[in-house]
């Protein structure tokens, strides 16, 4: 067991750290004191610039194949880079949907003319890419999805609707589940289809958010045409490919998630050390202090258990029980974490962006209610409690 | 980095498991609980055999010369398996406060016979207040000629009935160096070794609710000491004692590692097994919900711990903190972790024959030993400025 780094990797966290300290822009921290969990639709220019910008450092997709625009190093590289973006509070990352999933899925199931198409341009934050997984009645029951793509000549037409689609207003690619065949059971009729958000047929309609945000969409596909070259894994193979994807979004972002709660906890710290409370700071209230203690321990096992995971990975095992973990302790973390935030305000919990009485202009008021997502998105807090029983212990099906 | 464990650590753990399966099943450990002694000579004397009484010792002194990244292999494997008896006393306790604090003639003199299972030891600190830090200790040791006199109640003491050497814990003065507003605790604070049969000196043992666990109170009237029994300087023990603690704090976290991932495994099993309304429980999501709770808190439990181990064995400037980390993570644990266990066994996880109560039994006072999950949150934020 060791947690010391090779000569090269700490030559690699210095690069990291002086870079990081010479183009992180200034008022960054300023406008965003608090380690939000996604990145607000008002930043987006700002995030895709910066996101090119890291690119061009040579930041992004360090465990990418350099054939594919990365720099094949290991998860230990990507660990250290994500350590030093936390320490600094620099923002996160736009793509993270391609970056995240889209592109190790393409990865380890396209053909070589699309691993050499998509990769590169979702690290230079060229292609934005969104996910058209969840219908309106499809949401946890992924497999019952309804949306159609029928074969005509060498293209497919797609028909249907998505919902929940994050960034769908921003995307250039989706990555699309669709049935394919309507008679086949329902988790082997379905095709990935790599789609091009710019197609004709193509409408997106913004959904506001509780936040009062127009950050997800829903999508209308109307006679959509997707070369069958789109095709990704293989006709009737998307359930397999997408559930490749999910894998890849708990175990890729899940440092990233241990990154982004840091971020909070270090902002949250910051609120109470700033806030009073019967007339000395918020810290020195036994019970905010016990809260406090409580996230940064449940915080640093966060961070320790996805060591544990990485490990595996270096060593080439697949990932164990410990991965499957990380985004439901992300989001109990993250809900309980905003939930003190406004403890800590008390009664100025209720003031948002406005009044010159709110607390940081109101962004912890934002955090918060965005928070209640967290247990929603990316599979529930339900569904994933049920993929630890039945995959992990081994528990019988309902 | 490297996250894991290594071959050997792995087949420490496999040896481990396997001589603990065959050696102390639960019908043994009932057996062993229900006696006085918490174990037969017979299985300690094996134990030692392993060389585990020796594992984190030096060569020098008869021990394999390991670290706490192993012995955290070993720990978890005791606990998964409940083993009573006097190892954690002996090599945690009395044995590191005499490789802590001792004199090169003390460790000669009792490290080999701890190595080799030939003596066992404890350590005796905390007093009826129970305050787990230095103005805690308020046993008078009173110079007398070259040797000291020891006045004072122990409480809490691991297996003293059966221990050969007692590391006491005691004031030879209220403390020097005050720091602003009053005097420093940490001074005046020093360790001795009183053996067994020494004149004044009271064990009584005291009734647990972990049987599994024996407790003792250690009476000391007009205990006459040579200088030879005062380990290493007078005053100055209280450094010594507070690693001895946080190494033990960690020991035992591991071995509270090993009883949740247990109790999570026979929950799993008998949730596959047991019918109740046509189908498996274990298909129901108001259990296999509480199972995944299980799991993460088994698994953060076992992060939390071994990053505390590595943190030992490097000497880490915040070793203190890793530790208290892993205290307060893995109280809040196992106590949750036993409880659901009972809870998803229904009836019969509430019967005397069924194991889990010797978990849930060891979990609970685990809580206690070494400080809850408040008194370390509260260290935390003392280490962390908040």
């Amino acid at each position: 067991m060791d947690f010391a780094l090779t000569p090269e990797q700490t030559s690699f966290r210095e690069e990291v750290r002086s870079w990081l300290a010479k183009n992180l822009p200034k008022d960054w921290s300023d406008r965003m004191r608090v380690g939000s969990d996604v990145p607000r639709p008002e930043v987006y220019d700002f995030l895709r610039t910066w996101q090119r910008k890291m690119y061009e450092a040579g930041f992004m997709g360090l465990t990418w194949p350099k054939d594919y625009g990365g720099r094949g190093l290991t998860f230990m590289e990507e660990m250290i880079l994500q350590e030093q973006i936390a320490l600094a509070k620099a923002p996160p990352v736009l793509n993270i949907l391609a970056i995240g999933m889209a592109g190790p899925t393409i990865m380890a199931y396209g053909t070589e003319e699309q691993k050499r198409r998509y990769p590169a341009k979702m690290l230079s934050c060229e292609e934005i890419w969104c996910q058209g997984y969840s219908e309106p009645n499809s949401g946890s029951d992924l497999a019952s999805l309804q949306t159609r793509a029928e074969k005509v000549g060498d293209h497919y037409v797609v028909n249907g609707q998505k919902v929940w689609t994050s960034i769908a207003h921003q995307a250039d690619w989706m990555m699309l589940l669709a049935r394919t065949d309507g008679k086949a059971e329902k988790h082997k009729g379905i095709t990935y289809f790599l789609l091009d958000m710019h197609s004709p047929g193509v409408t997106v309609k913004p959904l506001k958010q509780l936040t009062g945000d127009d950050e997800f969409n829903e999508v209308y596909f109307d006679n959509v045409k997707v070369p069958e070259a789109n095709i990704l894994g293989g006709l009737n193979n998307g359930w397999a490919v997408g559930m490749t994807t999910l894998m890849y979004e708990r175990l890729a972002l899940g440092f990233g998630l241990q990154v982004r709660l840091r971020i909070a906890l270090d902002g949250l710290v910051d609120l109470a050390k700033r806030t009073k409370k019967n007339g000395a700071p918020a810290t020195q209230d036994p019970n905010v202090r016990q809260k406090l203690a409580q996230m940064w321990i449940d915080t640093e096992v966060f961070k320790y258990t996805g060591a544990r995971a990485i490990t595996k990975l270096l060593k080439g095992e697949l990932p164990g029980p410990e991965a499957s973990a990380g985004k439901m302790m992300w989001v109990e973390g993250h809900q309980r974490l905003q939930e003190l935030a406004m403890e800590i305000q008390g009664p100025y919990s209720q003031l948002g962006r406005g009044s010159r009485w709110a607390v940081d202009g109101g962004v912890w008021q934002y955090s918060f209610l965005r928070s209640r997502a967290n247990s929603i998105e990316g599979g529930t807090t339900e569904i994933q409690k049920n993929i630890i029983g039945e995959r992990v212990l081994g528990l019988p099906k309902g | 980095m490297n996250f894991g464990f290594n071959e050997e650590q792995e087949l420490l753990r496999s040896t481990a498991r396997k001589f603990f399966d065959n050696e102390c099943a639960s019908v043994t450990v009932r057996k062993l609980m229900d006696g006085p002694e918490g174990m037969t000579p017979d299985l300690w004397k094996k134990i030692a055999e392993q060389g585990w009484t020796g594992l984190i010792f030096a060569d020098e002194h008869g021990g394999m010369g390991l670290g706490f990244v192993d012995l955290v292999v070993l720990m978890e494997e005791m606990g998964r398996a409940v083993v009573p008896g006097p190892f954690f006393s002996t090599v945690l306790l009395g044995g590191l406060a005499v490789r802590e604090a001792g004199t090169d003639a003390q460790k000669k003199a009792w490290l080999p016979k701890i190595t080799s299972g030939e003596a066992r030891a404890t350590l005796a600190w905390m007093e009826p207040s129970a305050d787990l830090g230095a103005r805690g200790i308020t046993l008078q040791a009173t110079a007398k000629g070259a040797g000291f006199t020891l006045n004072g109640t122990k409480l809490f003491v691991h297996d003293a009935h059966t221990a050969d050497v007692i590391v006491v814990a005691a004031r030879t003065s209220s403390g020097q160096n005050p720091p602003a507003g009053g005097q420093n605790p940490e001074d005046g604070v020093s360790l001795f070794l009183v053996p067994k049969g020494t004149p004044g000196l009271s064990v009584t043992l005291l009734p647990t609710m972990d049987q599994t666990r024996k407790l003792c109170e250690v009476g000391l009237k007009d205990v006459a000491l040579g200088a030879e029994a005062l380990m290493g300087q007078a005053g100055s023990g209280w450094a010594p004692l507070a690693r001895v603690i946080d190494r033990a704090t960690v020991a035992l976290c591991a071995e509270m590692c090993g009883g949740a991932q247990k109790v999570l495994e026979m929950t799993v099993e008998y949730a596959k097994i047991r019918q109740a309304f046509g189908r498996p429980i274990g298909s129901y999501q108001g259990v296999k919900h509480k199972a995944a709770d299980m799991l993460v808190d088994v698994e953060n439990s076992k992060s939390i711990t071994y990053y505390a181990a590595w943190a030992m064995d490097e000497g880490v400037p915040e070793g203190q903190l890793a530790v208290s980390m892993a205290k307060a993570y893995v109280s809040d644990a196992y106590r949750r972790v036993s409880g659901l266990g009972i809870q998803l066994h229904g009836g019969i996880g509430f019967t005397w024959e069924h194991d889990l109560h010797l978990y849930f039994k060891r979990a609970k006072g685990s809580e206690f030993t070494f400080g809850d999950a408040t008194w370390h949150r509260e260290r935390v934020a003392q280490l962390v400025n908040l």
